[in-house]
């Protein structure tokens, strides 16, 4: 299938006052047309960050190095003026806080027509006239009424709805949805993923979903990237990961999403906390808290090694992987 | 001044922040915060040049030659001469700058000084009674000070000089005592959001009475506002002491201020510029400290990074 | 938005009415009276003096008698400049305290507002550092010891500006005193510029507008300048009044021919009518600038309006 994006080699660096934080490094992944990727990890994996290196919003100290190849367009580098040609056209984004992301002084239609009159040259009027389509679409009843509202008069969800209205007017080839359920309400959670999947299957969209949430991959994501201390630890189809996990990591966060676990005994959590990023394990990042940890672990970092059957893992261990012994 | 060092704003938005961010929790000044402000140089070059000019103020005067109020009658008008120990030189009567410009110094520290324990005391009070008590309480006692903040400051300030006389130190216990309306606005904030806690609630139970958990439970979790407000203030009164002594309304001779020496010095500041160089000098150099004191204060003691 | 703004007007008159009474018994209870000048007067000349000014009469009566002709727009006599009632000096001298006051707002305001701006967007770049600077001048620096400065520099040494008075109304008398005048506030203005800029283009909302590709000055126009100018325009009310009550101290540094003059006399010579007229004007016009602040504020950030 065609590739939508292909990222090669990223990596992502903070400076401090006097060091240097490495939050992503030597990431490498492509998105297919219409695919849907999950990308999983525990907060501080980096996850988010190399998506916002991507659409070129890292905070100002923030570093990006490799390539973003979207088409024959190499996102990182590019100057800012040139970004904003596919920025919010071909590649647009939601983000996880939808109470936040939307300007409290400005109408929803203002920020909704704005990006077509930028991106297709529409007049306001036709601009707010396709954005009040837009918003019937993601569910929001009475769109022209609520399209005179300002943020503060809708709920969460419906402002999450109006977030998804404002990335998908463009019809963009690529939709960037970092943790967009993780603020709402458990019922509106599950609206709002059938809302992402009908939409982007509609729109040929492909989708990559940023999350903590394996319940939230499940049943939306065709491939799945789990991520631990910066970097990609296993990748593959998501029902192999859920049903065969071969990193200890994926392994792990399965069994601390409760609504999976199920069928194991109890819940059990990963031990420990998520390494710093500034004081990294030496070999393999996950081996303080890893069960199936070695010797080789201890000295030597795995690298991402394809398994088979279009699956990559960054671990030594090969032997069979029970669980409930961890401690 | 109310507002001349925008003051209010700083400390508005401090005590917002530590509404929102539920902060206090008994750690005010901690050594954390001590050994934050210690690593902000400008603040602590700034307390070093308060602290030498305070002391230069109250014990340098000892160590001089010249009274200020004593005249050398073979040095009139004359610049620093370090032989004659006229190291500021001399105004037209003769007296010496250097020991004008040290009472000048130590009167409006202390004019300072009280003006902003009498404003900060009546603020904390005020607002943690308002704060403390709420519903009609609250709402009578904010209402009164809504209606100070109408009243126009210079003008009040004046008004209270027709009714105080030339005292000085009456006078800007008066001063305090119109400058205590936001530190009585943030107090009852904090006040309000510190009396849902746990551990009020716990005193109240255990059959504590207001006051006791007013000065006990409350306004020790203010330290924050409180020291930031402080040095905060005390350059807005050396500001409103020497405007009122430049025109003429403050203290009298033969005892001096910044602000009466600068407006002696500005109209001869031509021929005799050391007459206005030396008071002034001492006076933004005063006021650049304390405002660097405060802004690192409020750095130190920011909520945010805690 | 209108019952708003009619709420925010009925509550102000209270205050107002409040504010008032505070001033006149303060005023009145204070020792001392317009006609305790050097010289003494005769008793009988004083006690014409006293009747003449409702000054026999007990307070209570004075004060019914002044809030009466204060709803009749009647400020009173002046009891020391002879042949002249308040609202007629106020006539003369406020135009002047206010086109003076309203100059440097206008001109501070917007200096204000650019350079923090300017400064927000080069955080730590070379226009902050010379804003820092430029802004610790103003803060820290009392106006009366600027104005002294700058006479004597322009003034005296370079001779571009006069140095004060008012002869035949040259603009170019009030360029000194307007800049004293404008420079802290601008200072103010600009530094809570630069702190909500800051904020405001680190929110989420202004990320998801780079997001969506607007380009920065649209980015800067539409989405970051509105919430930033919040605080600063709930600065305004106060800013201006801080302008009109410092202008009369800046008039009477450069002796010009404003409001602060007759105040500052008047208030030596306790001159009560002068003294409460001026005052109640500054307090009407703060308590209106603080009301229109209000509206400002609340068709700026639309939150406000329905609570």
């Amino acid at each position: 299938m065609k590739q939508v994006l292909k990222v090669e080699d990223m990596s992502v660096t903070f400076a401090l006052h006097e060091s240097e934080v490495h939050a992503v490094r030597e990431m490498n992944f492509a998105l297919s047309e219409g695919e849907t990727l999950a990308v999983v990890g525990e907060s501080g994996s980096g996850k988010s960050q190399a998506f916002l290196a991507i659409m070129g919003l890292l905070a100002k100290n923030g570093r990006t190095g490799g390539r973003a190849m979207m088409g024959d367009v190499n996102l990182i580098g590019l100057a800012p003026g040139q970004l904003d040609i596919y920025r919010g056209k071909d590649i647009a984004m939601i983000f996880q806080d939808p109470m936040t992301s939307l300007n409290p002084t400005l109408r929803v239609k203002t920020q909704l027509a704005e990006v077509l009159v930028k991106h297709r040259g529409f007049d306001k009027g036709k601009a707010v006239k396709s954005a009040v389509e837009m918003l019937e679409r993601v569910g929001i009843p009475e769109p022209a009424k609520r399209a005179n509202a300002y943020p503060h008069e809708l709920s969460g969800g419906m402002r999450q709805r109006v977030m998804i209205a404002m990335a998908l007017l463009c019809q963009p080839k690529i939709l960037i949805a970092d943790e967009p359920t993780t603020a709402l309400d458990v019922t509106v959670q599950a609206q709002m993923l059938d809302l992402f999947k009908t939409l982007t299957d509609d729109f040929g969209t492909s989708l990559v979903l940023i999350t903590h949430d394996l319940g939230v991959v499940a049943g939306v994501a065709d491939r799945m990237m789990v991520m631990y201390g910066g970097r990609a630890v296993e990748k593959g189809v998501t029902d192999d990961l859920f049903y065969d996990p071969r990193h200890p990591y994926t392994l792990g966060l399965l069994h601390s999403t409760p609504h999976i676990a199920k069928r194991a005994e109890r819940l059990d959590p990963i031990q420990g906390l998520p390494p710093s990023l500034e004081h990294l394990p030496k070999g393999c990042s996950f081996n303080p808290r890893c069960a199936f940890a070695f010797d080789r672990c201890l000295n030597e970092r795995p690298l991402l090694t394809e398994t088979g059957n279009g699956r990559e893992k960054a671990c030594f261990y090969e032997g069979p992987m029970t669980y409930g012994k961890v401690a | 001044m109310a507002g001349i060092t925008g003051k209010d704003e700083v400390l508005t938005a401090y005590a917002r922040k530590l509404e929102t961010l539920d902060a206090p929790k008994g750690r005010s000044l901690t050594q954390d915060a001590i050994r934050r402000l210690r690593r902000n140089k400008a603040a602590v070059v700034a307390i070093f040049l308060v602290v030498f000019i305070v002391a230069a103020a109250f014990i340098g005067p000892y160590f001089l030659t010249w009274g200020y109020a004593e005249v050398d009658w073979t040095a009139i008008r004359k610049p620093p001469d370090f032989e004659k120990g006229h190291y500021f030189g001399t105004d037209q009567n003769g007296r010496d700058m250097l020991a004008r410009v040290l009472q000048g110094t130590q009167m409006s520290l202390i004019v300072a000084a009280v003006a902003t324990v009498v404003s900060v005391s009546i603020g904390v009070v005020y607002g943690a009674v308002a704060g403390y008590f709420g519903g009609r309480v609250d709402a009578v006692m904010m209402r009164i000070v809504d209606i100070m903040y109408a009243l126009p400051y210079i003008l009040f300030v004046i008004i209270l000089m027709v009714m105080f006389g030339r005292n000085p130190i009456m006078l800007f216990v008066g001063i305090g005592a119109i400058e205590w309306l936001t530190m009585a606005r943030i107090v009852r904030g904090q006040t309000l959001s510190i009396k849902e806690k746990e551990f009020v609630e716990a005193a109240r139970a255990g059959g504590a009475k207001p006051w006791t958990i007013i000065m006990r439970h409350i306004v020790p979790n203010l330290t924050g506002p409180v020291v930031i407000y402080a040095t905060l203030t005390i350059p807005e009164v050396i500001i409103a002491e020497s405007f009122l002594s430049y025109l003429g309304l403050g203290v009298q001779e033969p005892q001096t201020s910044l602000g009466t020496l600068i407006s002696f010095g500005a109209p001869v500041a031509e021929v005799l510029p050391w007459m206005l160089l030396g008071p002034a000098g001492v006076l933004v150099t005063l006021l650049l400290c304390f405002t660097y004191i405060g802004d690192g204060l409020r750095d130190a003691l920011d909520p945010k990074d805690r | 938005m209108l019952g708003y703004a009619l709420r925010r007007v009925l509550s102000a008159i209270p205050i107002a009415l409040i504010a008032v009474t505070v001033c006149f018994f303060i005023l009145r209870l204070a020792p001392g009276g317009p006609f305790d000048g050097e010289r003494a007067l005769p008793p009988t000349v004083l006690a014409n003096l006293r009747a003449h000014y409702n000054l026999d009469q007990p307070l209570i009566n004075q004060y019914f008698i002044y809030i009466w002709r204060l709803l009749h727009g009647d400020l009173g006599p002046s009891m020391v400049i002879d042949g002249f009632n308040v609202s007629q000096l106020i006539r003369i001298g406020f135009p002047f305290t206010l086109t003076v006051a309203l100059t440097a707002f206008v001109i501070a305001t917007s200096i204000g507002v650019l350079a923090g701006m300017i400064a927000a967007v080069n955080q730590n770049k070379w226009p902050d550092y010379v804003l820092v600077l430029a802004v610790m001048l103003g803060v820290v620096v009392p106006n009366f010891l600027m104005a002294a400065l700058l006479q004597l520099w322009f003034g005296v040494y370079l001779r571009w500006l006069p140095a004060g008075g008012w002869v035949n109304g040259s603009i170019w008398h009030l360029v000194l005193p307007v800049t004293v005048l404008a420079w802290p506030h601008a200072a103010r203005i600009s530094r809570l510029m630069r702190g909500s800029m800051i904020e405001v283009l680190g929110t989420n909302y202004v990320r998801t507008a780079k997001s969506k590709g607007l380009g920065q000055r649209l980015v800067l126009a539409r989405h970051a300048i509105k919430p930033a100018l919040l605080p600063v325009v709930s600065y305004l009310g106060p800013g201006l009044s801080y302008l009109l009550t410092g202008s009369l101290a800046v008039e009477q540094i450069f002796g010009l021919p404003g409001i602060g003059k007759y105040f500052v006399t008047a208030a030596l010579n306790r001159d009560y009518g002068i003294v409460l007229g001026t005052t109640i004007l500054y307090m009407f016009i703060i308590l209106a600038l603080n009301l229109l602040v209000d509206l400002v504020y609340a068709w700026l950030d639309p939150k406000v309006r329905y609570r």
